[in-house]
């Protein structure tokens, strides 16, 4: 049953095509909520979830080892952290031009902007910086899940 | 006896709670404080000190953003607590 189950399921043509045609509009759709989230209901977690899920529909319809051949490891572990890192740093930039730290209005050194318009700016790149953390935790997360944490694909089932 | 202690502290605590319900304002009521300094602030100068139109957005990521980062912070740790869990830690043999 189980082999039957495998030929049909895991080798499935239709499944990776539809899976490959859908994959680069969920991340379009992801950017989209992204850089919409001024406007309307969405942002940085949305948008992270979205293009964790298109990694995640990957994986499903592939192979764990098809999606870290194309999103490597150690690029979604130094993504992890760079989130993190764009956020506090555009917070402790304001520092620098003697403002409170996350005062997004003294961007208005650096990028030719009124001081409204720098928030504006301000607030889009924390929520990039939110996305891409959102986004590769939630990769890793899922890798570390499915392979119980050695990230070696699960043997096949006539191996049992 | 230790037992007894913490279940009294803990009836206290949680009887001074419910005790405390009473002085809330009412729910949803227009006149508690929040609703009076806070959100007006919010809704009325969003446009004019952000520029952004969606006031949900200048509030977690302007005016709350410090809530926003730790957020992530919290995020960015379940991510390496998974980490440390699944494949970081192996006791055996070779950990000291």
């Amino acid at each position: 049953m189980a082999r039957i189950l495998d030929d049909i399921i895991l080798d499935d043509i239709i499944i990776r095509t539809c899976a490959r045609i859908m994959v680069p509009f969920i991340q379009l759709y992801s950017l989209y909520v992204l850089v919409h989230g001024h406007s309307s209901p969405g942002g940085g977690f949305q948008g992270g979830c979205i293009m964790a899920a298109s990694f995640i529909l990957l994986a499903v319809a592939f192979s764990i080892n098809e999606v870290k051949r194309r999103f490597r490891e150690n690029i979604h572990l130094i993504f992890c952290s760079l989130g993190v890192f764009i956020y506090t740093g555009t917070g402790a930039i304001a520092l620098f031009f003697s403002g409170n730290f996350l005062d997004y209005s003294t961007l208005t050194h650096i990028v030719p902007a009124t001081p409204v318009m720098a928030r504006y700016y301000g607030m889009a790149l924390i929520e990039l910086g939110v996305q891409i953390s959102v986004m590769a935790v939630m990769v890793s997360i899922f890798f570390d899940l499915v392979t119980k944490g050695d990230h070696v694909e699960a043997p096949d089932w006539e191996d049992d | 006896m230790n037992k007894l202690l913490a279940l009294f502290i803990t009836i206290t605590a949680g009887a001074l709670l419910v005790y405390s319900v009473e002085e809330f304002p009412a729910w949803g009521d227009p006149q508690q404080p929040a609703s009076r300094h806070v959100s007006p602030r919010y809704i009325e100068k969003t446009v004019e000190e952000t520029g952004v139109p969606n006031a949900v957005t200048s509030v977690l990521a302007d005016y709350r953003g410090y809530d926003t980062m730790f957020e992530t912070s919290v995020i960015f740790s379940a991510g390496v607590a998974v980490m440390m869990l699944l494949r970081g830690m192996k006791y055996g043999k070779n950990s000291r």
